[in-house]
């Protein structure tokens, strides 16, 4: 357990530290999302409808932007090597490693949502909805954005390799986190169905992410 | 206790590096791996620290911990070191020392508890003033968490970089980085040491330094691989890599 928190705590502390990635991942967000109403103007019930998907496209784009590092910046300085060799089971430090990215990174697009989503029209409720599902759905992106991330290691310059890899595996937790925030937004449909939904993608997630990230660190150690 | 190689073989990008090696270091012996460039040098040890897989062979160390594989219970130095350019070199090392040590283990806590309390001399920084009021109520796991720190600042003393604990490991220089480096092989205790060109970037002192440090490895009874084209300062046995230069 040490070795895990340690991990962790180098990792936020990387992260927050002046050109760590976290503050990066949270600018881009707000940008993507205030921009938004400016480009489809002062339609405020368009706003509202779309609201939550450009919460959720933001979120998503972010977390690419800011993923692409998770492992590249190990293995640039030899840190990687030296994970590997250790005691520590690789696969519990690759989810220690997404887990402190998701705490770093993502926990403050999650904290940043009630501030955009008054530029999105969206109700007191509504924010709520949509802070609700990125914080369940967040860490489905970050632990299955982390196999990419471990895939771009074994390939040089794997930054745009990330995303294509990545998107086709979050485009289910987008589906289902946009219907959940919209099930909320436009009362009648049903919330807890896509957001159950949404739950069980982020366990399948912290189940297979850290096993498929460790075998294709391994696989492609050199 | 002993490490052994027999008929390694060595691909890389479906070219033959080197076939058929035998390698045989004893406890308290140095092993010197020299060739000319691009003969295997870093690539046998990068194999021997399970970084590379064996493309014929095997490896084994024999009379080592039989629930450990051989990686993790070497150090690999590398030629990149591993440090956080964020963090200060106190946090880079005690990451490490927490990360490969796991916890400190300690039979008689209280004989912890007074040698902390005894050389915690150079440090003072290090304690809060509940510690210098109460150090008797402490509690036990705050005492192991003092003696890393206390680890810590003693291995960066050792290597001379006591003055830089408090500077991002970004502004030291090659040399300060290498010895950084080497600090991690004195926190965390391993019996075999992987060690990739030990000495360069190192200045005069430092390559004594290190040679000290390797000469105690070797008294305590460790093993040392070292792939090198200078003198390590150290009596070693040579392994000569892809015949003569």
């Amino acid at each position: 357990m040490t070795a895990l928190a340690a991990i962790i705590r180098r990792d936020i502390r990387i992260a927050l530290r002046a050109g760590g990635g976290a503050m990066i991942g949270v600018l881009f967000f707000l940008s993507v999302v205030v921009v938004m109403p400016f480009a489809l103007g002062p339609d405020l019930a368009l706003l509202k409808r779309i609201g939550p998907a450009i919460l959720w496209l933001g979120a998503l784009l972010a977390s690419l932007l800011t993923l692409d590092r998770l492992f590249t910046a190990d293995q640039d300085d030899g840190s990687l090597d030296l994970i590997v060799m250790s005691r520590t089971p690789l696969e519990l430090a690759c989810a220690a490693k997404a887990l402190a990215h998701w705490l770093a990174a993502g926990v403050p697009l999650i904290v940043a949502t009630p501030i955009v989503g008054i530029l999105l029209n969206l109700d007191a409720d509504a924010t709520f909805a949509v802070a609700l599902t990125l914080l369940v759905g967040t860490p489905a992106l970050t632990f299955t954005g982390m196999i990419g991330a471990a895939l771009a290691v074994t390939l040089r310059r794997g930054g745009l390799l990330l995303a294509v890899v990545v998107l086709p595996l979050s485009i289910p937790v987008l589906i289902f986190g946009v219907a959940a925030s919209n099930a909320a937004v436009l009362k009648p449909d049903a919330f807890g169905t896509p957001f159950s939904i949404l739950c069980a993608l982020s366990l399948v997630s912290f189940v297979i992410g850290p096993f498929a990230a460790a075998a294709s660190l391994r696989q492609g150690l050199d | 206790m002993r490490l052994s190689g027999r008929g390694l073989k060595c691909v890389r990008g479906g070219r033959d590096i080197f076939a058929g090696l035998d390698v045989e270091v004893a406890a308290g012996h140095a092993l010197a791996v020299t060739g000319i460039n691009g003969a295997g040098k870093s690539s046998l040890l990068r194999m021997i620290a399970g970084l590379l897989p064996l493309a014929g062979g095997t490896l084994r160390l024999e009379g080592g911990e039989d629930d450990l594989t051989l990686p993790e219970q070497a150090h690999y130095l590398g030629h990149r070191d591993a440090m956080k350019p964020a963090l200060t070199v106190r946090e880079n090392l005690e990451f490490w020392r927490n990360f490969l040590g796991g916890p400190l283990k300690s039979p008689h806590p209280e004989e912890a508890r007074s040698a902390v309390s005894k050389d915690r001399g150079p440090f003072p920084e290090n304690l809060t003033l509940r510690d210098a009021v109460s150090d008797e109520t402490a509690p036990q796991d705050e005492v192991f968490k003092r003696s890393i720190a206390d680890d810590v600042a003693a291995s960066l003393d050792r290597v001379g970089l006591g003055h830089a604990a408090q500077l991002p490991a970004a502004f030291l220089s090659a040399g300060q980085r290498r010895r950084l480096s080497i600090a991690r092989l004195l926190t965390v205790r391993r019996p075999v040491w992987l060690l990739d060109e030990p000495t360069s970037a190192l200045d005069t002192s430092g390559q004594e330094l290190i040679a000290g440090l390797m000469a105690d490895h070797l008294r305590g009874g460790g093993i040392i691989l070292a792939a090198t084209h200078g003198p390590l300062g150290i009596s070693a046995n040579e392994l000569r890599i892809g015949g003569a230069a």
